[in-house]
C-alpha cells in the first residue's frame, strides 16, 4: 500500500509541476497577477508532494518491503539501518527521486527566501523550475519508476552493492546533487532574466548568492567523491578522470567563471550576455552529466544500470531545455546593452580573462570525455583518453588562470595600471617565488613542476593573505563576501600545494609480506604482526595487523581489510589509513601469494599532503557559505529597484 | 545576432553526436582474434574424460563460453545458455576459467590434482544445480588458455566456424538481444552446408 501511495504522491505531484510550469508564466505575459501569485503555493505543494513520496520509499527499505522492485535490488535484510536508508539513493531509481526530492526543495526554498523580489519576477523563476521539475518527473514515471513491484516477493534483497556501503558514499550523491540541481535554480534566474528582457544588475544581485551555495555543494559533493575513491577503492589515487568525475566537473568549472562573472554584471553591469550563457551552460552541463552517467553511452567505473530508452528521453530532455534555452539566448541577448566601459587593464579585464580560462577547460574536458563517443560515431574506430591527455591539456590552463587569480582581486574596477598592481603585490611575489626555490629543497628532490606548483600555491596563498591584512587595517564593516572570496581563495591555495606535494612526492611499494616481514619508505617501517579473521554484519573479512614503526618506535597501527560480502562473491579491499597534518600512510591488503610459508600481496604508500586536498576543498566549500550568506543581498528590494533604475537611466545615457 | 547563435548551432553538433553514440555499445570492443584461428590448446575436462582440444571440433560451428562458478556476471547469462543448450542448434564447450581464484580452500592445497579436484567438484555442483548447458567443459586452472584468447572479464563467448575460426566475440554476458539479432543470425550463415 505504502508503494502505491508513493507513487500516486509523484504523479499528483507531477500535475502540480505542470501547473506551476504553465499557470504564472502565462500570468506574466497576461499581467495576471493571481495567476502569478498560485506559483508559491504550488513550489511549496509540489515539494511537499515529493516528500512524501521519498519518505514512501525509505519506509519501504526501512521495512525491508522486497515486494518492491527497487528495494529488492539493492537492500538486504543483514544490511544496517543507516545503509539500508542511504540505499534508497544506491541505484538509478532512488536517486533520481532523491535528485527530484533537492529539485523541489531548492524551488520552495526560491518560493520561501524570495519576499524581496518582484512577484512577476519569482512567477517565471518558479515557473521555469516546474519546467524542469516537470521534465525529471516524466523520466522518473515513464522509465524509471522507483515503486515497481516485484512478483513473486524475494525471501531477501540482492543488497546494497558493497562500494556504496560506506559513509563516505552516503553523503557523496547528495551534496553532488545539491550542486547539479542548485544550478538548475541560477539557469532558472538566467531565463526568468530572459524572458522578462531585464538582464540587469538586479538580476546578477538576486542570481548570486543560489549560485554561489550551488557551486558550493558542488565542490563539496565532488571532494567526497574523490575522498571517497582515495580511501575505498584502494589505489591510492584521487582523481581519476573518470567520465563521471569530468561530468561533475564541468558544471563546477562554469560554475565558477559563472561567480566570478556574475559579480561583474551585478557591479559593472558588463558581460551580461557572457553571464547569461555560463549560467546556461552550468545548468546544460548538469544535464549531460546525467545523461552521460545514465545512458550508458561511455564506459566509466560509475555502472549505473544503463538502459538506452532512458539514454533517449533523457537526449530529448537535453535538446529541448538546452535548444530552447539557447534559442531564447540568440533571440534576447542581442538587445542587451553594453555596460560599463572597461579598460585593458582593470579587475574586469582580469575576471575575464578567468571566465575564458575556465571555460576554455570545461571544453578540453568535454572534448576529451567525448571524444571516444566522437571517433566511435564518426565509424573511426574505438579508443579511450586517460589521465596523460587531461593532465597535459588542464595543467597548462590552470596556470595561467592561479596567476591572474591574484591581481584580479587587488586591480581596480574600471581601469588599472599593470605596474601599480604588480608593485602591490611585490612582497607576495617575491615571498612565493623565494619559497618555490626553498621549499622543494626541503621536502626532498627539486623539479620544474614542483618549484611552479609551490610558487603558484604560495602566489595564491599569501596574496590573499596581504589583501585580507590591508582590509582589516582600513575601517568599516567587512562583508561576508570579502571573507568568502578569500577565505575560498585560500582553500585554492591549499589544494595546489597539497595536489603538488602528493604528486612530487608520494611513494608506493608494492610488496609480498609473511608475518613478520617489513617494508621501509623511510621515515616509517610497516611490519606485518598478524592476519585474523572479522565478522561484520554482512560481510566476512580477513583483516591485516601491519605496524608502522618510527625510529624503532610503534606509532601506529593500521587494520587494511579484504572483505567478502555474502551477498556478492566480490572481493572488496578496505584500505587502512593513518592520517597526519602533513601525510597519509596508507595500507591496502592484496591477495595471497601462493608459496611455502603463507603471505599476501600488499601495497603501501606515503602520501604526502593529501590531507590539504580535503582541507582545501573543506575552505572553498566555507568559503562559499560565507559568500552566499552576505548581508547585502538580503536588503530591501525597494532599495534595490531605485539603484537599478537609476543605472538603467545612466547606462542608457 | 550571428554570434549569438553560435552555442546554438554547437549545441546541435553536440546531439547528432550524442544521438549516434546512444546506439553505440562502448564496451563492444574489436577482439584482434575475431576473423584468425581459435588458438590450440589441450586441456582436462570437467567430466575428467580425455583431454580435449579445439582441433575437436572441427567441421562443426560451435560456441565457447568463458565461465566460473564465482562469476556473478555469469549466473545472469547461464540460464539463457541452457535454454539455448536445448534448442540443440550448435555444442556449446565452457572453458572454467580460473575456477579456485581468491579460494582460501585451495590454497591450502598443494597439489594439482587436488586443486583439479576441488575444482571439479565445485563446477561439478553447479551444473547440477544451475543445469548444465555444456557438451563438455575445460579446465583452465591458471587461465593460460584464456591468456591466449584474450579473455579480460568473464563471460566471454567465442562463435567459431567449422574451419575453427572465431568469428565472433562477446564479453560480458549474452543477453536474449545479442543471440537473437547477432549469434543466431550468424550461425545460421556458418552453418549452411558447403
Amino acid at each position: 500500500m505504502i508503494p502505491e501511495l508513493g507513487q500516486f504522491a509523484l504523479v499528483l505531484s507531477a500535475v502540480i509541476a505542470l501547473f506551476l510550469g504553465t499557470v504564472p508564466l502565462a500570468g506574466t505575459l497576461r499581467h495576471n497577477v493571481v495567476w502569478q501569485s498560485l506559483a508559491r503555493p504550488a513550489a511549496l505543494l509540489q515539494f511537499v508532494l515529493v516528500s512524501f513520496a521519498f519518505a514512501c520509499l525509505a519506509s519501504s527499505f526501512l521495512s525491508n518491503d522486497f515486494s518492491v522492485k527497487y528495494v529488492a535490488e539493492h537492500s538486504n535484510t543483514l544490511l544496517p539501518k543507516a545503509y539500508q536508508f542511504a540505499a534508497v539513493w544506491g541505484g538509478h531509481e532512488g536517486s533520481l527521486l532523491l535528485w527530484m526530492l533537492m529539485l523541489t526543495g531548492w524551488t520552495a526554498a526560491v518560493a520561501i527566501f524570495s519576499a524581496s523580489l518582484p512577484l512577476a519576477m519569482v512567477a517565471r523563476v518558479l515557473g521555469v523550475l516546474g519546467l524542469v521539475s516537470v521534465g525529471f518527473l516524466m523520466f522518473i514515471l515513464a522509465t524509471s519508476n522507483p515503486f515497481d513491484r516485484l512478483f513473486p516477493m524475494p525471501a531477501d534483497g540482492r543488497d546494497l552493492n558493497p562500494l556504496l556501503q560506506d559513509p563516505g558514499l552516503v553523503i557523496h550523491p547528495p551534496m553532488l546533487y545539491m550542486g547539479y540541481v542548485g544550478m538548475s535554480v541560477t539557469f532558472a534566474f538566467a531565463i526568468a532574466a530572459l524572458l522578462s528582457g531585464r538582464l540587469d544588475a538586479a538580476w546578477a544581485r538576486w542570481s548570486r548568492p543560489w549560485t554561489v551555495i550551488a557551486w558550493a555543494f558542488l565542490t563539496l559533493g565532488i571532494g567526497l567523491g574523490s575522498w571517497w575513491a582515495y580511501y575505498e577503492l584502494g589505489w591510492g589515487g584521487w582523481w581519476f578522470w573518470d567520465p563521471v568525475e569530468n561530468a561533475s566537473l564541468m558544471p563546477w568549472l562554469v560554475g565558477t567563471a559563472l561567480i566570478h562573472s556574475l559579480m561583474v554584471t551585478e557591479k559593472r553591469g558588463s558581460f551580461k550576455a557572457w553571464t547569461v550563457l555560463l549560467a546556461i551552460a552550468a545548468f546544460s552541463l548538469s544535464l549531460l552529466g546525467t545523461f552521460l552517467v545514465r545512458s550508458g553511452v561511455l564506459t566509466s567505473v560509475h555502472a549505473f544500470a544503463s538502459d538506452p530508452s532512458r539514454g533517449i528521453f533523457i537526449l530529448i530532455f537535453l535538446a529541448v531545455v538546452v535548444g530552447a534555452s539557447l534559442t531564447l539566448f540568440a533571440w534576447r541577448a542581442p538587445a542587451v546593452t553594453l555596460g560599463g566601459t572597461m579598460g585593458l587593464v582593470s579587475r574586469e579585464s582580469f575576471l575575464l580573462l578567468n571566465s575564458v580560462l575556465l571555460v576554455v577547460a570545461t571544453g578540453a574536458v568535454l572534448l576529451g570525455t567525448l571524444y571516444p563517443l566522437i571517433i566511435d560515431a564518426l565509424n573511426m574506430g574505438k579508443l579511450s583518453v586517460g589521465p596523460p591527455y587531461f593532465n597535459l591539456v588542464f595543467a597548462p590552463l590552470m596556470v595561467p588562470l592561479l596567476f591572474v587569480l591574484v591581481p584580479g582581486t587587488v586591480a581596480h574596477w574600471r581601469e588599472a595600471r599593470m605596474s601599480e598592481v604588480f608593485w602591490r603585490l611585490r612582497f607576495v611575489g617575491g615571498a612565493a617565488l623565494l619559497l618555490a626555490l626553498v621549499l622543494p629543497f626541503v621536502l626532498g628532490s627539486w623539479s620544474a613542476g614542483t618549484m611552479l606548483g609551490v610558487f603558484l600555491g604560495m602566489w595564491v596563498g599569501l596574496g590573499s593573505l596581504q589583501h585580507v591584512v590591508e582590509r582589516l587595517r582600513k575601517p568599516g564593516r567587512i562583508g561576508g563576501s570579502f571573507w568568502g572570496m578569500h577565505l575560498a581563495h585560500f582553500g585554492m591555495a591549499v589544494l595546489v600545494l597539497g595536489i603538488t606535494g602528493v604528486k612530487s612526492y608520494e611513494v608506493e611499494r608494492d610488496v609480498r609480506m609473511a608475518m613478520g616481514d617489513t617494508v621501509t619508505i623511510a621515515p616509517y617501517t610497516f611490519r606485518l604482526v598478524g592476519m585474523e579473521d572479522v565478522m561484520g554484519p554482512n560481510y566476512k573479512a580477513l583483516q591485516a595487523r601491519v605496524e608502522v614503526l618510527k625510529n624503532d618506535q610503534v606509532i601506529e597501527t593500521l587494520l587494511p581489510q579484504k572483505r567478502r560480502y555474502f551477498s556478492t562473491a566480490m572481493p572488496m579491499t578496505e584500505a587502512a589509513i593513518d592520517t597526519g597534518p602533513l601525510r597519509d600512510l596508507y595500507v591496502s591488503l592484496g591477495d595471497p601469494v601462493a608459496g611455502d610459508t603463507p603471505s599476501w600481496s600488499m601495497r603501501v604508500y606515503y602520501k604526502p599532503f593529501v590531507p590539504w586536498l580535503w582541507a582545501g576543498v573543506l575552505f572553498m566549500v566555507f568559503g562559499g557559505v560565507l559568500a552566499a550568506l552576505d548581508r547585502r543581498y538580503r536588503r530591501n528590494t525597494n532599495q534595490q529597484s531605485v539603484r537599478t533604475a537609476s543605472e538603467a537611466l545612466s547606462g542608457s545615457a | 545576432m550571428k554570434k549569438f547563435l553560435l552555442p546554438l548551432a554547437l549545441f546541435a553538433v553536440l546531439v547528432v553526436f550524442l544521438g549516434v553514440g546512444l546506439k553505440r555499445d562502448p564496451r563492444e570492443i574489436p577482439s584482434p582474434l575475431v576473423g584468425k584461428p581459435a588458438p590450440v590448446f589441450s586441456l582436462p575436462t570437467l567430466s575428467g574424460d580425455k583431454p580435449f582440444s579445439p582441433a575437436d571440433m572441427k567441421g562443426q560451428v560451435w560456441i565457447f563460453n568463458v565461465w566460473a562458478t564465482w562469476c556473478v556476471a555469469c549466473l545472469e547469462e547461464h540460464p539463457l545458455l541452457v535454454q539455448f543448450a536445448k534448442s540443440q542448434r550448435i555444442p556449446i564447450v565452457g572453458l572454467s576459467y580460473k575456477e579456485l581464484q581468491g579460494s582460501e580452500a585451495a590454497n591450502a592445497l598443494s597439489s594439482e590434482a587436488d586443486k583439479l579436484q576441488l575444482a571439479r567438484e565445485r563446477s561439478l555442483k553447479f551444473l547440477e544445480k544451475a543445469g548444465d548447458p555444456y557438451k563438455l567443459s575445460v579446465m583452465d586452472l591458471d587461465g593460460s588458455v584464456g591468456i591466449n584468447y584474450g579473455v579480460y572479464g568473464v563471460p566471454e563467448t567465442y562463435l567459431i566456424d567449422k574451419e575453427g575460426i572465431i568469428r565472433y566475440k562477446r564479453v560480458g554476458p549474452v543477453t536474449p538481444e545479442i543471440l537473437i539479432e547477432t549469434i543466431l543470425p550468424l550461425i545460421q550463415q556458418l552453418d549452411k552446408p558447403a
